[in-house]
């Protein structure tokens, strides 16, 4: 399997300036890339695009030389910069944490994820506590890609290299494709095969 | 510790509890901060560190008075030798204190930036000159958050933070979604502040930035501080820290080890006696199921009995 992105184009309206010019890149099932760039370029709004949030002004996004399904189980998925933006203020925790799928409880432990959390409101968690719950909702067997980003910036560091490990093996073991954005060189390097500087992708700017 | 500097930030056995419903009508109270002591003195950065939840973001809300309704605390925080309570909080947020949040949800989302940093007592030039400091383009002030990045959008709160004169800064978090070059710049831009007298309290997941402009850095752990120690022994290695939750955070950092301890930190409601580390420690024997006062070793502080003058147990 390959998700592909062809000649992205995207800016907010017409009269604003260009976010993304021409972008293309390619990322194969198992493969881990890591997207690099200064803050404001973009990487975001690729992201959203790469998971079909956003739909771009021209160019595509190719699941398998086909698009991604517009309704149902979006096989490519994100997980969020803001986990506390990512998740229903009025459902608790258990519900979200089960909106796609039936996490088992092997994953729930290795994700440090306590079994009390689950009956609890998202205001009453902290943002590393809540990007646990963000992750593990994005591991449903159904999930090809997945496009990490920033998820860890807001986690401590042993947590840190806590959920990379899980993530690593998950990614390994269902040869997920991996896109992961961060400002974190040498994250990128250590979870990575490969690095992009987008500011080089992208055409024109 | 000698302290030769003026204590701006006192908190002193501080205690924060969340009251929830249990079963029913029946309540109990969630501690999630036991018995914590800091100090912050003027022109010193001390960056606080540890693991997510442990109670960081929590610190600084209670400073702030912006603590839910159903939190409970005890324990005395001053600030420049006063009790801050609401009425000194009404006088010095937003002039001498200044806070920069955690999340960028904190942003007013139909409101433009510009004047959101402004706020009651700014002034526009002074936003213009911040913008152009922290590289905003101009525009960005008539634009509403929903249209700036990530690392947009904590360069919009820094400015609003900066825009007095703060004696006290509490940053929660300033630099995620900055890139390398930005989250070093604001560092550095605290480390001004800080050298021109203001007290700044940083907490951060940033280590390795923070190791470089911080004076302290205090470790937490499960709502308590583990081990206070100077940035130079963070900087010299995990031989020289105190405490073995503050070793295993350097061997978790990606440029070291990227290995991490099992186990996760204690649940607030189901707390170990005794050292709360106790369950994930490789020198834990019968001693740490005493009570674990706060030691001096060294020119810091550790909670930890087997902490010894050499940094062996």
């Amino acid at each position: 399997m390959q998700l592909k992105a062809e000649h992205i184009d995207f800016r907010y309206n017409e009269k604003s300036p260009w976010i993304l010019k021409d972008v293309s890149l390619s990322v194969e099932e198992g493969e881990r890339v890591a997207i690099v760039g200064p803050s404001g370029y973009g990487k975001s709004t690729l992201a959203r695009i790469l998971a079909g949030y956003r739909k771009p002004v021209s160019g595509q996004v190719l699941l398998d030389e086909k698009p991604l399904p517009g309704k149902g189980y979006c096989p490519v998925q994100l997980i969020y910069q803001h986990p506390e933006l990512a998740v229903n203020p009025r459902w608790k925790m258990g519900k979200t944490l089960t909106e796609a799928w039936q996490p088992p409880k092997e994953l729930l432990d290795r994700m440090g994820i306590e079994p009390d959390w689950l009956t609890r409101w998202p205001s009453e968690l902290s943002g590393g506590e809540l990007q646990r719950f963000c992750i593990a909702r994005a591991l449903s067997p159904k999930t090809r890609f997945l496009i990490c980003d920033e998820i860890s910036t807001m986690l401590d560091v042993i947590t840190q290299a806590q959920i990379w490990q899980v993530l690593l093996e998950e990614s390994e073991k269902n040869r997920l494709g991996l896109l992961v954005i961060t400002h974190n060189i040498t994250l990128a390097q250590r979870v990575c095969d490969r690095i992009i500087e987008l500011p080089r992708l992208n055409k024109d700017l | 510790m000698t302290e030769k500097r003026e204590t701006i930030l006192d908190v002193e056995d501080l205690v924060v509890a969340f009251r929830m419903y249990d079963k029913g009508f029946r309540k109990k109270d969630l501690e999630v901060i036991h018995s914590l002591s800091l100090k912050v003195g003027k022109g010193e950065i001390v960056a606080v560190v540890g693991s997510s939840g442990s109670g960081k973001s929590v610190l600084a809300h209670a400073a702030l008075g912006l603590l839910p309704k159903n939190a409970v605390t005890s324990g005395r925080i001053r600030y420049k030798g006063q009790t801050l309570d609401n009425a000194k909080r009404k006088q010095c947020l937003g002039r001498e204190i200044a806070y920069i949040p955690q999340s960028v949800d904190y942003l007013d989302p139909l409101m433009k930036v510009g004047p959101q940093v402004i706020g009651v007592h700014g002034t526009r030039e002074r936003q213009r000159e911040l913008f152009q400091q922290y590289q905003l383009p101009q525009e960005t002030e008539s634009k509403y958050p929903f249209q700036l990045s990530g690392g947009m959008a904590r360069r919009v709160l820094i400015s609003s933070a900066v825009m007095g004169q703060p004696e006290l800064i509490i940053a929660d978090e300033p630099t995620p979604g900055l890139d390398l070059e930005m989250a070093t710049e604001t560092l550095s831009h605290f480390r001004e502040l800080a050298d021109q007298g203001a007290a700044v309290l940083l907490i951060t997941h940033d280590i390795d930035l923070a190791f470089h402009v911080a004076d302290r850095i205090a470790v937490f752990y499960a709502g308590t501080i583990v081990e206070v120690a100077p940035k130079e022994d963070f900087l010299a290695g995990k031989d020289a820290l105190r405490h073995p939750y503050s070793k295993a955070f350097l061997d978790a950092l990606p440029q070291n080890a990227f290995r991490p301890i099992p186990g996760t930190q204690p649940y607030a409601g189901n707390l170990p006696s005794g050292c709360l580390f106790a369950d994930r420690c490789p020198y834990r024997d019968e001693a740490c199921a005493g009570e674990i006062p706060m030691r001096t070793i060294r020119n810091g502080e550790v909670r930890c009995v087997h902490a010894a003058e050499s940094g062996t147990y």
